[in-house]
């Protein structure tokens, strides 16, 4: 045993100012972020000069992901029960009140017109899950995007298109999006970008 | 953890003259910080700091309203821009010329590419705008009468036109990069189109370096 007593110093440390920065850093975080939209499937979006900011209201928001699945969403629980209304009248679809209700909770959707009602009969965290295999049908064959577009447009004259698509999308899916757009006669959008700086190399 | 002490003398914190037991408190603030650490590690991971920007764009209707001979004469004074896959990007100007595969030069998305041909072309416009920036910037002209200036030199007379064509295999991005060169050169008419056969033949006579339209040639 060693004879030599070592002084035991206290350990409390005084926490005041540490509590102080942390406080600040909260208060500044809670000022100025927004909270980000769930989505089905998270989307890099390319990087671009343009620093036109998105609008806030009135926006019909179309996602599209890497492998080309078409989600949709707006801004207004109204509009969307609306053209929920209007594009099941055209599918000779009618909803209950629940499926309204379970619909227009949803931040974005899309699913084919076949699954929906038994997609809204699920609970919301089986609906998150299951969300990003569906996507809303936008071939040739079966356009269900274009009457998705073209009823929510009806029911809202000022909505604004725009679209996110993520950066590694083929050009082949949104060259089809563009196509439908301008058969509706859609012509004005905007892309969603992230802000980046112009090149210098 | 906190405590309360009480020191009958010889504490520091004497208030001057009173008889009182003094009791100095120590209070342990480190479940305040580690309250506040979770706090802001919950706003950090679910909220994002910048709005995301956009870019407009204003696409041509579907509807043919021009005779197609006038559509043909803008070709031929205007760059076509091919965004083939795997990032290439290859322009041509006027009409194409499918006997010379060289006619179709490749580029790169970098500063020293399309970005260096396009702002030589369209010197004239870039540096009047560079000019009214800095008249901007000393004041000497208000917001609205840069911006107005800027829109009509971009759509001048003396602005080359491009046309933008996609090939399937290009990704989103590809196009977004191409638009922001567009805006970067303050080239103010442009406009997306479908691609035609003829320019994919042209890429891939160009990737293969002329082997390719030997195969029709026999």
């Amino acid at each position: 045993m060693s004879k030599i007593k070592v002084a035991r110093k206290s350990t409390l440390i005084d926490m005041t100012a540490m509590s102080d920065v942390t406080v600040l850093l909260l208060t500044f975080f809670m000022l100025t972020s927004t909270f980000v939209k769930k989505e089905p499937v998270t989307v890099k979006t390319p990087g671009s000069v343009s620093e036109i900011k998105i609008p806030e209201t009135n926006i019909l928001q179309i996602l599209i992901d890497p492998k080309g699945k078409v989600f949709m969403s707006l801004d207004k629980q109204s509009d969307m029960i609306n053209t929920l209304e209007a594009v099941g009248k055209e599918y000779n679809m009618t909803f209950s009140a629940e499926e309204i209700n379970a619909f227009k909770v949803q931040k974005t959707f899309g699913v084919p017109m076949k699954v929906l009602r038994g997609f809204l009969a699920q609970k919301a965290d089986e609906q998150d899950r299951t969300l990003a295999n569906y996507g809303i049908p936008n071939d040739s064959t079966d356009n269900q995007f274009k009457i998705w577009v073209k009823n929510a447009r009806i029911k809202n004259r000022d909505l604004r298109i725009a679209i996110k698509a993520d950066e590694k999308t083929p050009y082949k899916v949104i060259k089809n999006v563009m196509n439908s757009l301008q058969d509706l006669n859609e012509n004005r959008y905007n892309l969603i970008t992230a802000l980046k700086a112009p090149s210098k190399q | 953890m906190a405590q309360i002490e009480s020191n009958d003398g010889g504490g520091k914190k004497k208030k001057g003259g009173s008889k009182q037991k003094k009791v100095s408190v120590h209070v342990d603030f480190t479940p305040m910080v580690d309250m506040n650490m979770l706090l802001i590690t919950f706003f950090m991971l679910c909220t994002s700091l910048s709005k995301p920007q956009t870019m407009e764009i204003n696409m041509p209707t579907n509807k043919d309203v021009d005779p197609k001979h006038q559509t043909e004469l803008k070709a031929s004074k205007a760059i076509t821009v091919l965004i083939a896959g795997g990032d290439s990007i290859f322009y041509y100007e006027g009409l194409p010329n499918f006997k010379d595969y060289t006619s179709l030069k490749e580029t790169s998305y970098k500063s020293g590419g399309l970005r260096a041909y396009l702002l030589n072309r369209n010197i004239d416009a870039v540096s009047k705008i560079n000019e009214l920036k800095k008249k901007k910037n000393e004041l000497k002209i208000s917001e609205k009468d840069f911006k107005d200036q800027v829109t009509k030199l971009r759509t001048g007379p003396t602005t080359p036109t491009v046309v933008i064509k996609a090939t399937d295999n290009s990704t989103y991005k590809n196009l977004i990069d191409a638009l922001d060169e567009m805006s970067i050169c303050n080239i103010g008419v442009y406009a997306i189109v479908k691609i035609e056969k003829g320019d994919i033949y042209l890429i891939k006579n160009k990737q293969t370096k002329g082997v390719y339209s030997t195969q029709f040639a026999n």
